[in-house]
């Protein structure tokens, strides 16, 4: 008897001999033995060779009134099997998309060229034109500065909103789903932004429990620090807002104040859940961060400055005529600063697989289960600020920044490369949440302080040796 | 330099002026229905029991403490790299492998009293 007929002697009920009867085209229907109409419906529908199941003739469906993107062509339904991606019209589509939006962007490159032109530009026509008016100087370089600073801050706005849409598809075409598709109208691009207004219009709980102080500020220490850090980040060439000195130590300061935003929150909810997450996410975070300064001194060793625009300019030009002489590059040192560097940060970021402190499966959401609204928001954009800011660091370091990885490929503006290597690094920790488990809490301490730092230790010798080349 | 500071001075204004404004502009956009019940520290549906405000764990200061020595220490290493290239390598150098072996023994030493034992 088929799949089919079983289905149909269950939902008949008791009645088991009019559902046997029930016609299957095309399939010889097999002989019961009398017996077995004695038996209860189930019984007596199992046989002891399953023949092949016929062809099912599903019901067309009928989802969204026949309006939905998704669902509109019924005849699609369930999914047809196609000889190979090739021969499916919106693989097709997809790819010739993927080519157009990376052809516009070389193209858009190769037109604007290096950005830092236009911005000196605008620069000498802002200056000359304050002048002439006779604002203090004074006040016409804050104007700049405040300049630079909403640009820089639009980025670091946008970024998390394209990352947290990037990384939905990623994860859904890892597991087969299509993600978010219908806002915006172009594959769900403007899913973030409407996630965003929803968060905003929602309403603000905060518990009895809670301190009502520390609940209200954690959200704000966690998040001010995340677009603080990016003002001595290096953008492209001449494209850095504040290009100070100690541009690595500020960054790794400024970023390392989350984490007392992360433990406000925990210990201002009132809720055991908070409490143990924000105890485990500042002992991870402050943990995770000594490799992650350590493996950065070798670097900063062999170009002798904190300024990333420094540390950038040290890595172009090519051994060979090809190689590129960036600190991946370096033989031993390299590698090992820029996996313990990736490791860290990674750590750094609360994202799996070292996403201890928010364990939906032990601790509901972590330090923010008591957070909904804009303030659970903050949080959120903390957190893929930080990806980004993280991609950037890894890319100046270790990638080159904005050097093109061959002398012939120069025709493109150093901003271009960065952001391409930055969007690569940031694609890999979208990457490794959809593909590694969860680290357990003893084994996560144990990586860091007896692998790591041991090798992040060393690795400082190995960096000292190419001070004697 | 004196105009990256000036940059670093009104991107903290609106770092803060960011996160401020926007709990701000939620604040006047948001519904408001309070409710007792909402207001019940979230505990998977049961009443939660006792206080938050609770002795833990001693590994956690344990692990603070390590931190504090630590960055302390990355602190000193920072301004060697900055200006050893500048100074004798071979003296330089062989100090810092010297202050690092220091360093390590400490790490060694944390390991086998059993500081980085978690659980």
């Amino acid at each position: 008897m088929s799949e089919t007929n079983r289905e149909n002697v269950k939902n008949s009920g008791e009645d088991s001999q009019g559902s046997a009867q029930a016609p299957v085209p095309g399939v010889a229907k097999p002989s019961i033995p009398a017996a077995a109409h004695a038996k209860p419906a189930a019984a007596a529908a199992r046989p002891a060779a399953k023949p092949a199941a016929p062809a099912e003739v599903l019901p067309e469906p009928r989802l969204n009134n026949g309006r939905g993107r998704l669902l509109g062509s019924a005849r699609l339904w369930p999914t047809e099997v196609w000889p190979n991606p090739w021969a499916r019209p919106s693989f097709v589509r997809g790819a010739y998309w993927l080519a157009g939006i990376v052809a516009g962007v070389l193209l858009l490159g190769w037109s604007v060229g290096e950005i830092s032109v236009w911005a000196n530009l605008a620069y000498d026509w802002a200056m000359n034109l304050l002048r002439l008016r006779q604002v203090p100087e004074l006040w016409a370089q804050g104007a700049w500065s405040a300049v630079k600073v909403v640009v820089v801050f639009h980025l670091v706005a946008l970024a998390p909103l394209f990352l947290v849409w990037w990384e939905r598809k990623i994860s859904a075409h890892m597991q087969s789903r299509l993600g978010p598709m219908y806002v915006g109208g172009f594959h769900g691009w403007a899913q973030t932004i409407a996630d965003g207004i929803k968060l905003m219009l929602k309403e603000d709980v905060s518990p009895r429990a809670a301190d009502a102080w520390i609940h209200l500020l954690a959200p704000i220490v966690a998040a001010a620090p995340a677009v603080l850090a990016f003002a001595p980040v290096y953008f492209g060439s001449g494209l850095t807002a504040a290009d100070i000195d100690i541009g690595v130590l500020y960054i790794f300061a400024v970023s390392g104040m989350t984490v007392i935003g992360i433990v406000m929150a925990g210990w201002g909810s009132g809720n055991k859940f908070s409490l143990l997450g924000g105890l485990r996410a500042g002992a991870q975070l402050v943990s995770y961060e000594l490799p992650r300064t350590f493996s950065v001194i070798p670097v900063i060793l062999l170009v002798g400055s904190l300024n990333l625009t420094a540390i950038n300019d040290f890595q172009s030009g090519y051994w060979l005529g090809f190689i590129p002489r960036w600190f991946i590059f370096y033989p031993v040192m390299g590698q090992i600063a820029f996996v313990i560097f990736l490791i860290a940060s990674v750590a750094e970021t609360n994202r799996i697989p070292f996403d201890i402190p928010e364990a939906e499966s032990e601790l509901v959401a972590g330090f923010h289960t008591e957070y909904s609204g804009m303030k659970f928001s903050l949080f959120f954009f903390a957190e893929y600020a930080y990806v980004f800011l993280s991609s950037a660091l890894v890319a100046t370091f270790f990638l080159g920044g904005g050097n093109a990885p061959l002398p012939f490929l120069r025709i493109w503006p150093s901003w271009l490369w960065f952001f391409a290597k930055t969007g690569l690094i940031a694609f890999c920790f979208l990457w490794f949440r959809w593909t590694f488990p969860r680290f357990r809490v003893d084994r996560l301490m144990d990586f860091n302080w007896k692998f790591l730092l041991p090798w992040s230790f060393a690795n400082i010798a190995f960096g000292a040796v190419y001070l004697f080349l | 330099m004196f105009e990256a500071y000036l940059t670093l001075m009104v991107f903290g204004v609106v770092s803060v002026g960011f996160a401020v404004a926007s709990l701000i502009g939620a604040w006047l956009l948001r519904p408001r229905v309070p409710d007792p019940i909402k207001a019940t520290t979230y505990e998977c549906g049961v009443e939660a029991v006792g206080s938050t405000e609770i002795k833990t764990n001693f590994r956690f200061y344990v692990v603070a403490l390590l931190f504090v020595i630590f960055d302390v220490e990355a602190l000193f290493v920072i301004p060697w790299a900055v200006s050893a290239k500048t100074m004798d390598i071979g003296f330089v150098v062989g100090e810092m492998m010297v202050f690092l072996a220091v360093l390590f023994a400490g790490l060694m030493y944390a390991w086998k009293k059993g500081a980085l034992v978690w659980d």
